[in-house]
């Protein structure tokens, strides 16, 4: 430790804390415009200037260490005058329109220069001018308001890792823009926005929207993936106008594209704002009260006619806990039936039933937080970068603070320009990899035998199973060299900090459950589990999936994954809901589907999901959803699904209620309301309530705190987690009493049901291969850009004019041998189906390998795909089935 | 192109060499800095195509466009500065019909290029006409050059 005085109060600081540091830790204000928490020092702004007793000059503070006795004055009529002067000079070089400006009012330089009283004019003279303009969709970039603090070049350098902008030229035509001055194409983090002391970066879709006078903000949760980002939203005469993120936060004020730039869906002219029922081939608006008891009437007479085992309900990983806990308790206790199931069924099936088999809970062992301080990260099957942005920027720092990375993917995807080591496996050889990487394990003796010993079970039987997975093997499998494997190998066996992190690619196929297992093995076998920094972690894809799986809607399982077979658990609920309880095990999602064209389901209530585009082989599901004697679709605009219901509900989005969400790593946080909802569109809460009463059985509730009570009496690992608590600070289950502190990584007493087992696993190829008709082998997935079906980021313009169309990825080599070019519109075809798609050429992705994003309703990724089922957890294989390639005729594509 | 570029590029890898270098051996090859060049280095090395261009726009020594046939360096260091660095500038531009914005004349046969000092303020103002400099120099006499070089030009095209 370092003493020193500053201002003649004395105090200790670490070594290495700058004097800036150490005056902040006494509460003393120094003023600065380049300096950045999180990021390096500059000192560039001269702002932060202060005097040292015994230096002639003064120094700035942000980038002088504290050294021992020194003596520090941050305030002196010289200091201030000094001050004053920096002002000015960058005030000269300002332009002066505070009254247009997007940031008055929030601008760091104006709040400078009004205590300051700083003025334009002392330094009157050429002033820089920039004509060019920036046309991307999503920031306004005013370089003239520049006063070139170097935060933007800086965050997007060290935290975003993208570095799409840098100082150019020198001296008076210095600036700070994209290579050749180009439009900036990056990924529309907007974290150069958040740091942006003046108005030189700002939201275009901000402009002339507001700026402080009357505005109302509400801090909430992001709604796009399941980081669970915290989120402020700006709202003036009942209209979303920006959305920011305060840097206390979490997430620190970080945001990806979609959750800074992606809210205008709220207010879309789109919206739902009426009932809708179905007449012939079109709809007609219906009142409330004729479509509800419509509603009821149509499925008490189907529940008459062929039993509650008929009706189905998917709910929904957008939608509240509360909302998620009272969807399964009206088909469980007013309808009667364990059909219900929600998207995690398309996701991270395998890893809720292979996790909690093995250690007792499916959820990600460690929180979002601990990423940083990691020694080896491994992500097998997760482009983090594009699919949970803010994970990523964790991941970064790490790498930053010297992190190994090892990426895993069919694709070389963003987050492999931070790794030490990338291996391309072909998709669907993921086990293989996996055993490959723990044979070389095994084989150097790189694992715990103490963990093994103490903690687990099976060891010795499993090893056997490794046994064949040499490193020539293994290769000739996945494709990836020897050497890869085992220096990847060597890298996470050493390391008693290592995270495993994984998403679709290792759950969407049908081996998706042996692929869960085999990460798991080898978080067993090197005993990274049940500590800070290390763990298995299924990042997951909706904002509350964890919450829609914790809340059960799930076909075996009641809240709380308490199984629906066990007789004692279903006495308990039926007790607790007033109700007799089936004690059957429901259809899964992929199931439905199937029992719907066999005629035995026979209506299906669907709350806010979009099969027809998110489930497998399209024209299968569309089948089925028309085979439906009655479907009910409740979402907040006219879904492709939606369009093929008897009934549409129009609900209420993220910004329109209260609740809860649990993020990926079990972290519940409050969901506040901020805006009406459009025309007569309903609270979903009230509308599951309407038809349940109407079914004869009453869920009647103050409001979601009092649901979130009831599933707080019913799952032990909630209790202590209260509306009241969450208000001050989000809490992470298991959180078991009043005082409990939450608990960010799992099994550090070991595991809940006592060993873990490790489970052979052996290869097996994917359920279709690539043969001479159909060569290719397609894998899908998510861009950066849009999300899911796109039923929400399709309707922000931005994005959408920035990312708005289908394409394929193909390699190189494979375009030149099709003699395809750029841009130019190919037709693909699978065995299911074919679609017309325009071609994206690249070289991250390996020679016979295509993929497609899942978002686009023009060209459906899932008209190909197959709905072959993983045996345990139903799960389909979304990422690798066989396709043909050619160029495009015009005959029309054979979709919906 | 890609060949030349990797040849330079293994070059520096082998010999840890840095970004300067690498930018400067490129332009000895093409004469300048291609835009395809730095896009193509910044796949290859993984380093944002904004960090090259910042640099490459930073130092004078570089250039981002193709320059003419024929160099002329007006050398504005303190000493030509004061001997009138800035007529023979301003007589150069007019001469070769160019502005501020522009250093290069459309047909690509003359640059101007205004260098900080070369070193030479004995003879001030000095201009390097294609390397060769001139010492003090003035208007009347650049100008005369320039046309000289004109007329050669128009002789070997012919």
């Amino acid at each position: 430790m370092i003493d020193l005085t500053i201002d003649g109060r004395k105090i200790s600081v670490r070594e290495g804390s700058s004097i800036l540091d150490a005056a902040k830790s006494l509460g003393i204000f120094i003023p600065t415009l380049c300096h950045h928490p999180k990021l390096s020092s500059f000192g560039g702004c001269r702002l932060c200037i202060v005097e040292i007793k015994g230096t002639r000059n003064p120094v700035s503070s942000c980038t002088a260490p504290a050294s021992e006795g020194m003596e520090v004055t941050t305030s002196s009529p010289q200091i201030e005058r000094l001050r004053k002067m920096v002002l000015e000079l960058i005030l000269s070089d300002h332009p002066y329109d505070c009254m247009l400006c997007e940031t008055a009012g929030a601008c760091e330089l104006q709040e400078l220069a009004y205590y300051y009283d700083a003025k334009h004019t002392t330094y009157a003279g050429e002033r820089r001018k920039y004509e060019k303009r920036d046309n991307n969709p999503f920031l306004n970039r005013d370089m003239e308001k520049c006063i070139m603090c170097g935060k933007c070049v800086k965050i997007c350098d060290e935290v975003q890792g993208v570095g799409a902008i840098d100082f150019a030229y020198r001296g008076f035509k210095s600036k700070v823009c994209p290579q050749y001055e180009e439009d900036l194409n990056c990924e529309f983090c907007g974290q150069c926005v958040s740091v942006c002391p003046s108005g030189a970066l700002t939201g275009r879709m901000w402009a002339r929207k507001g700026r402080q006078r009357d505005i109302r903000e509400v801090d909430t949760v992001c709604p796009y993936c399941g980081t669970g980002c915290n989120i402020t939203l700006h709202i003036k005469n009942n209209e979303i106008i920006r959305v920011s993120s305060s840097p206390d936060t979490w997430n620190e004020g970080l945001l990806c594209v979609k959750g800074r730039f992606g809210y205008e869906f709220v207010n879309s002219p789109d919206r739902l704002t009426k009932p809708l029922i179905r007449e012939g081939s079109a709809f007609r608006e219906a009142s409330w009260d004729e479509a509800l008891e419509y509603t009821a009437a149509r499925l008490l007479d189907i529940k008459n006619s062929y039993g509650s085992d008929a009706i189905g309900g998917l709910s929904s990983a957008k939608c509240t806990n509360e909302e998620n806990y009272i969807f399964q308790k009206f088909v469980r206790a007013a309808i009667g039936t364990n059909n219900v199931d929600h998207c995690a069924r398309l996701c991270h099936a395998p890893t809720v039933t292979a996790l909690a088999s093995i250690f007792g809970s499916g959820a990600m062992t460690n929180s979002i937080a601990e990423i940083e301080n990691a020694e080896v990260i491994f992500i097998i099957g997760s482009n983090t970068k594009e699919s949970h942005p803010v994970v990523a920027n964790r991941m970064i720092r790490a790498f930053r603070k010297g992190a190994k990375i090892i990426v895993a993917d069919p694709r070389r995807v963003p987050l492999a320009r931070f790794s030490e080591i990338f291996l391309q496996q072909k998709p669907g050889t993921d086990v293989a990899l996996l055993n490959g990487i723990a044979h070389i394990i095994v084989k150097e003796k790189l694992y715990n035998s103490e963990f093994i010993k103490e903690q687990t079970q099976g060891f010795e039987e499993w090893m056997k199973s490794v046994d064949s997975f040499n490193p020539e093997y293994t290769s000739s499998i996945t494709g990836v060299p020897k050497e890869k494997i085992i220096s990847a190998a060597r890298t996470y066996g050493s390391s008693r900090k290592a995270g495993i992190f994984y998403a679709m690619g290792i759950t969407q196929h049908t081996t998706g459950y042996d692929n869960v297992c085999a990460v798991a093995n080898l978080a067993l076998l090197t005993g990274n589990i049940g500590r800070p920094s290390c763990g298995i972690n299924p990042l997951r894809g909706q904002n509350n999936v964890q919450g829609a799986s914790d809340a059960a809607c799930l076909p075996d399982v009641y809240p709380g994954y308490q199984s629906v077979g066990s007789p004692d658990v279903r006495e308990k609920f039926e007790k607790k809901w007033g109700t007799p309880l089936s004690a059957e095990k429901g259809l899964t999602a992929t199931e439905m589907m199937p029992a719907a064209i066999q005629g035995r389901l026979k209506a299906l209530y669907i709350m806010g999901e979009n099969p027809v585009l998110s489930g497998p082989n399209t024209g299968n599901t569309i089948k089925a959803l028309e085979s439906l004697d009655f479907l009910i679709v409740q979402d907040i605009f006219l879904t492709e699904t939606a369009k093929l219901a008897h009934v549409v509900l129009p609900g209420s989005c993220f910004a329109e209620k209260d609740g809860t969400f649990t993020n990926t790593d079990r972290t519940v946080q409050l969901v506040r309301k901020a805006v009406e909802m459009p025309g007569d569109a309903r609270d979903d809460l009230q509308i599951i309530s309407a038809v349940s009463a109407r079914l004869g059985y009453k869920l009647e509730y103050e409001g979601p705190e009092e649901i979130f009570r009831e599933f707080r009496e019913v799952w032990p690992n909630i209790s202590g987690i209260s509306y009241k608590r969450l208000n001050k600070k989000r809490l992470s289950w298991p959180c078991t009493s009043s005082n409990h502190p939450g608990t960010p990584f799992l099994y550090k007493q070991g595991f809940p049901k006592g060993k873990a087992s490790f489970t052979p696993t052996a290869f097996a190829p994917p359920a279709e291969e690539t043969d001479a008709e159909y060569p290719y082998i397609l894998t899908t997935g998510r861009n950066l850009y849009q999300y899911h079906t796109g039923t929400m980021t399709r309707k922000s313009g931005a994005i959408e004019s920035h990312a708005g169309r289908a394409y394929i990825e193909l390699n190189t080599a494979d375009a030149e041998r099709l003699n395809i070019i750029q841009g130019e519109t190919i037709k693909v075809s699978s065995r299911r189906g074919s679609i017309n798609i325009e071609a994206r050429i690249v070289d991250t992705i390996s020679s016979g390998v295509v993929f497609v994003p899942m978002h686009y309703c023009e060209a459906i990724a899932n008209i190909l795909t197959l709905d072959a089922l993983d045996s345990r957890s139903k799960i389909p294989e979304f990422k690798a089935c066989a396709v043909m390639i050619d160029k495009y005729n015009s005959s029309p594509p054979d979709l919906i | 192109m890609h060949e030349k570029l990797t040849y330079i590029l293994d070059r520096h890898l082998k010999n840890q060499g840095s970004l300067i270098s690498l930018l400067q051996d490129t332009q000895d090859v093409f004469g300048y800095l291609p835009k395809e060049a730095i896009n193509w280095y910044s796949k290859e090395l993984d380093i944002p195509a904004s960090r090259f261009f910042g640099l490459a726009s930073f130092y004078a020594q570089f250039h981002l466009h193709p320059r003419g046939k024929n160099l002329v360096a007006v050398c504005c260091g303190t000493a030509c500065h004061v001997r009138g660095a800035e007529r023979i500038i301003n007589a150069v531009q007019r001469e070769l019909n160019l502005d501020d914005l522009s250093d290069t004349t459309d047909d690509g046969e003359f640059t101007i290029e205004k260098p900080a000092c070369i070193g030479a303020c004995s003879m001030a103002p000095v201009v390097l006409i294609n390397g060769k400099p001139k010492g003090k120099a003035n208007a009347d006499i650049i100008t005369k050059e320039i046309r000289a070089l004109k007329k050669a030009g128009t002789k070997d095209n012919g």
